[in-house]
């Protein structure tokens, strides 16, 4: 599920490590958009853990999924200030359940006498072996950041030759969508309008 | 200029008629090679062109022309120097929230990224300092752009927005369309204030004691200085009024306490201090209003109403938060309060009153060296103006003095670079706001340093017949950096010395084509400024010679709390 942003204030870190959040975003496919987004972050002295963005089901809307750090500013501040910028449609903090991923190639020192207990441990991760050299072995793996890091752990007494990694992307459970929230808070809106 | 749908055109008559069909009747700025073509169309439009003599002037000139009216001000500039120098006067615009649609040329699309001649990546450059900005790489896109660029600058909290035209787009053959109507789906300005909101701000309201408004810019923007009034009459609340809002509240008010902040008078800084309610609207809890966060305003619930959501809880977390347009909020909590019984507040104001009669703003009678006092200059040019002008400073010392002693009786009458604090702001400024208010005087209050900066636009007004008043505060110094150093530094004063002679301001005026006056002492105040009025036809710079050793009191020292407000060291409180 998503939560409302205006429930956010000051809300408690939704994950063991404290302060860091999941904003998930949705933007105009315009050119200069991410110059745009990590800017504000930097001028506003507000941190990016990571930052991943993408087409949507919609080619005239990207998502980004923005994992942000906070620490004197409260989340509400780069809530709104993300939702000031005039491409910025929507922003949306995922919940502590959400389904959050990320992609990580790694390259593994091992000859033929190791390869085994490499392929061992990335059947344990569920990690693809998508290359091999008679001296090497290039692993694919996708998860949570704790698994990721715990794979990371595993292979390190291996020699780590070479490792890259997405930043997180991230979607809610259940029926309900990022566009639905949208929406709602587009009514909320008008419903104050009239209403006043 | 007149084009059917569909009618074969070219991208820079597509702009000029675009900016037609957005009502510009003025515009500011200098031609160059890349916004070349857009010059010409402008022959054949009903658009006015200014031409200034340096982009920045015709930044602020835009700037002044939309604070004086609320109009839009536009600005155009070629590509890379002509574009880079509009940024100081676009970071001025956004810091204010002023409605500003600047325009600039941009090498060919083909050329863009292989540092070609006079290529700066000016969409790159001005995303901080805008509200929005495009880079248009189709012909096509300029009606709507253009349309979108009013759209964003006016409504919403105001602000700066730049299109940036590459030049093989503006001569590109197109065809003219105007869209109906905006379409962007992230940007949903909002009006109304949430009626649970106000509704508990009525409640917070109604069980105050000692209740004050702090009224912001954000009133003079939404145009709201009548709903200002209605609510603090209703209220019985006491309002003071921010750099940015002066004028909002006529100054003779009863209920005017006039300007907060690091210079603003004893009383209206006093009153937050003790107030056990803030009613802030179309303000921003700006460092020089609250000074120490921490201490600001100790004992106070806050009800902060604003325009733009990331200003609520940005600097200090507010009891009540609303979100809106101050003009219908105003309403909305005016009427909202009718239902509660209203608050004896009798305490609340003789406290104030005291205030007031012990700590006045003052001034010396005689200065140290015969020459003017400043705040006798200004304070004489409000009495001979009666307070009807437009007054438009630069920054520094006269910018604090202006605020205090023109006693100001209508919004959009004090025009001035607030929270970027841009020196040389005032000259271009002001022409701008004569262009826009041809029926009013406009007095420019500036320093010597400030009029230094930007004095190039003398050229402007006599070549274009745009007629204005520039007293400078003339003290040979740097004037506020002189006050820091001698207060903060012990003294040791370190590159601030102008001198008074240089330029001689009076032959600089008239080599420009203006008229230069001098008013040396105290005697020759009055009749200077009697004479300025009586010019009409061409700009008037007058040279006061003023005392350097003058400083700007009260002051808050920057990052003090409000409590440790410094008085005139000269001066005793008023006896009861």
């Amino acid at each position: 599920m998503v939560v409302s942003k205006d429930a956010l204030y000051d809300a408690p870190a939704p994950r063991g490590r404290r302060g860091v959040h999941t904003l998930s975003v949705l933007v105009q496919n315009k050119p200069g958009v991410l110059a745009r987004i990590s800017g504000m972050f930097a001028r506003r002295a507000f941190n990016i853990e990571s930052l991943a963005v993408g087409p949507t089901e919609n080619p005239e809307i990207s998502r980004m999924t923005i994992v942000v750090k906070v620490q004197a500013k409260p989340l509400t501040q780069v809530v709104r200030q993300l939702d000031k910028l005039i491409n910025v449609i929507h922003v949306e903090e995922l919940h502590h359940s959400a389904v959050e991923r990320e992609l990580m190639l790694v390259k593994v020192s091992a000859d033929a006498g190791i390869r085994s207990q490499i392929l061992e441990i990335a059947d344990i991760f569920r990690a693809k072996i998508v290359d091999v050299h008679p001296e090497a072995v290039t692993l694919e793996a996708t998860g949570t950041p704790d698994k990721l890091d715990a794979l990371t752990e595993v292979l390190r007494p291996y020699g780590i030759r070479e490792l890259v990694q997405t930043g997180m992307v991230g979607i809610s459970r259940g029926k309900h969508t990022i566009e639905d929230a949208y929406l709602s808070v587009v009514r909320e809106e008008a419903e104050i309008e009239e209403a006043g | 200029m007149e084009f059917k749908t569909g009618q074969k055109i070219s991208g820079a008559q597509s702009l000029i008629h675009s900016l037609e069909r957005e009502g510009v009747k003025h515009v500011f700025g200098i031609p160059g090679g890349t916004i070349l073509p857009a010059y010409d169309p402008l022959l054949d439009s009903s658009i006015r062109h200014i031409l200034c003599r340096h982009e920045q002037g015709a930044s602020h000139a835009a700037d002044g022309y939309a604070q004086a009216t609320g109009i839009p001000g536009v600005c155009f500039a070629t590509s890379g120097p002509g574009a880079t120098n509009l940024v100081t006067g676009l970071a001025s615009a956004w810091m204010d929230s002023v409605p500003m649609v600047a325009v600039t040329g941009q090498v060919n699309t083909f050329a863009i990224g292989g540092d070609a001649f006079q290529e700066a990546d000016v969409t790159g450059i001005t995303i901080p300092v805008t509200k929005h900005n495009w880079l248009v790489m189709d012909p096509m896109d300029i009606p709507r752009v253009v349309q979108e660029a009013f759209y964003i600058a006016t409504t919403g909290r105001p602000g700066p927005v730049l299109i940036d035209i590459p030049k093989d787009v503006l001569q590109a053959t197109t065809e003219w369309w105007y869209p109906d109507a905006p379409d962007l789906p992230g940007y949903r300005p909002r009006t109304t204030g949430d009626p649970r909101e106000v509704r508990r701000a009525a409640e917070l309201i109604a069980s105050a004691r000692k209740p004050v408004v702090y009224a912001g810019g954000g009133i003079i923007k939404s145009f709201a200085s009548d709903e200002l009034r209605e609510f603090v009459e209703t209220t019985g609340i006491p309002a003071v009024t921010t750099l940015m809002a002066r004028g909002v509240l006529p100054d003779s008010h009863e209920l005017c306490l006039g300007m907060p902040g690091m210079h603003g008078n004893y009383t209206a800084v006093t009153s937050m201090q003790q107030a056990d309610l803030l009613v802030a609207v179309g303000t921003r809890f700006d460092d020089r209003v609250t000074g120490k966060l921490a201490s600001f305003a100790p004992n106070a619930k806050v009800i902060h109403v604003d325009i733009d959501p990331s200003e609520i809880g940005k600097n200090r977390q507010p009891d009540v938060g609303i979100v809106g347009n101050a003009k219908h909020v105003l309403r909305q909590l005016t009427a909202a309060v009718k239902v509660h019984e209203k608050q004896d507040l009798s305490p609340w104001i003789a406290q104030l009153r005291e205030w007031q009669h012990k700590h006045p703003l003052r001034y010396p009678q005689a200065s140290t060296n015969g020459q003017n006092i400043p705040q006798h200059v200004i304070e004489t040019i409000n009495n001979v103006t009666d307070g009807d002008a437009i007054y438009v400073s630069g920054v520094g010392q006269h910018q604090m003095w202006a605020s205090q002693y023109i006693k100001f009786k209508h919004p959009n009458t004090w025009i001035n670079s607030g929270g970027v604090g841009a020196m040389g702001y005032g000259t271009p400024a002001g022409m701008g706001a004569k262009v826009a208010r041809p029926d009013k005087d406009v007095w420019v209050i500036d320093g010597d340093g400030c009029f230094q900066m930007t004095c190039q636009e003398l050229a402007t007004m006599t070549t274009e017949n745009i007629p204005i008043k520039i007293g400078i505060m003339n003290n040979a110094y740097l004037g506020m950096v002189r006050q820091w150093q001698e207060l903060f530094y012990d003294g040791r004063f370190s590159e601030i010395y102008l001198t008074q002679d240089v330029p001689d301001y009076v032959k600089l005026a008239e080599a420009y084509g203006a008229i230069g006056l001098r008013a040396d002492t105290p005697e020759d105040v009055e009749p200077v400024i009697e004479k300025a009025q009586s010019i009409t036809d061409r700009t008037v710079v007058i040279d006061f010679r003023c005392d350097p050793s003058e400083k700007c009191y009260p002051m808050v020292p920057a990052a003090a709390s409000n409590d440790d407000i410094i008085m005139d060291p000269r001066f005793e409180p008023e006896d009861d």
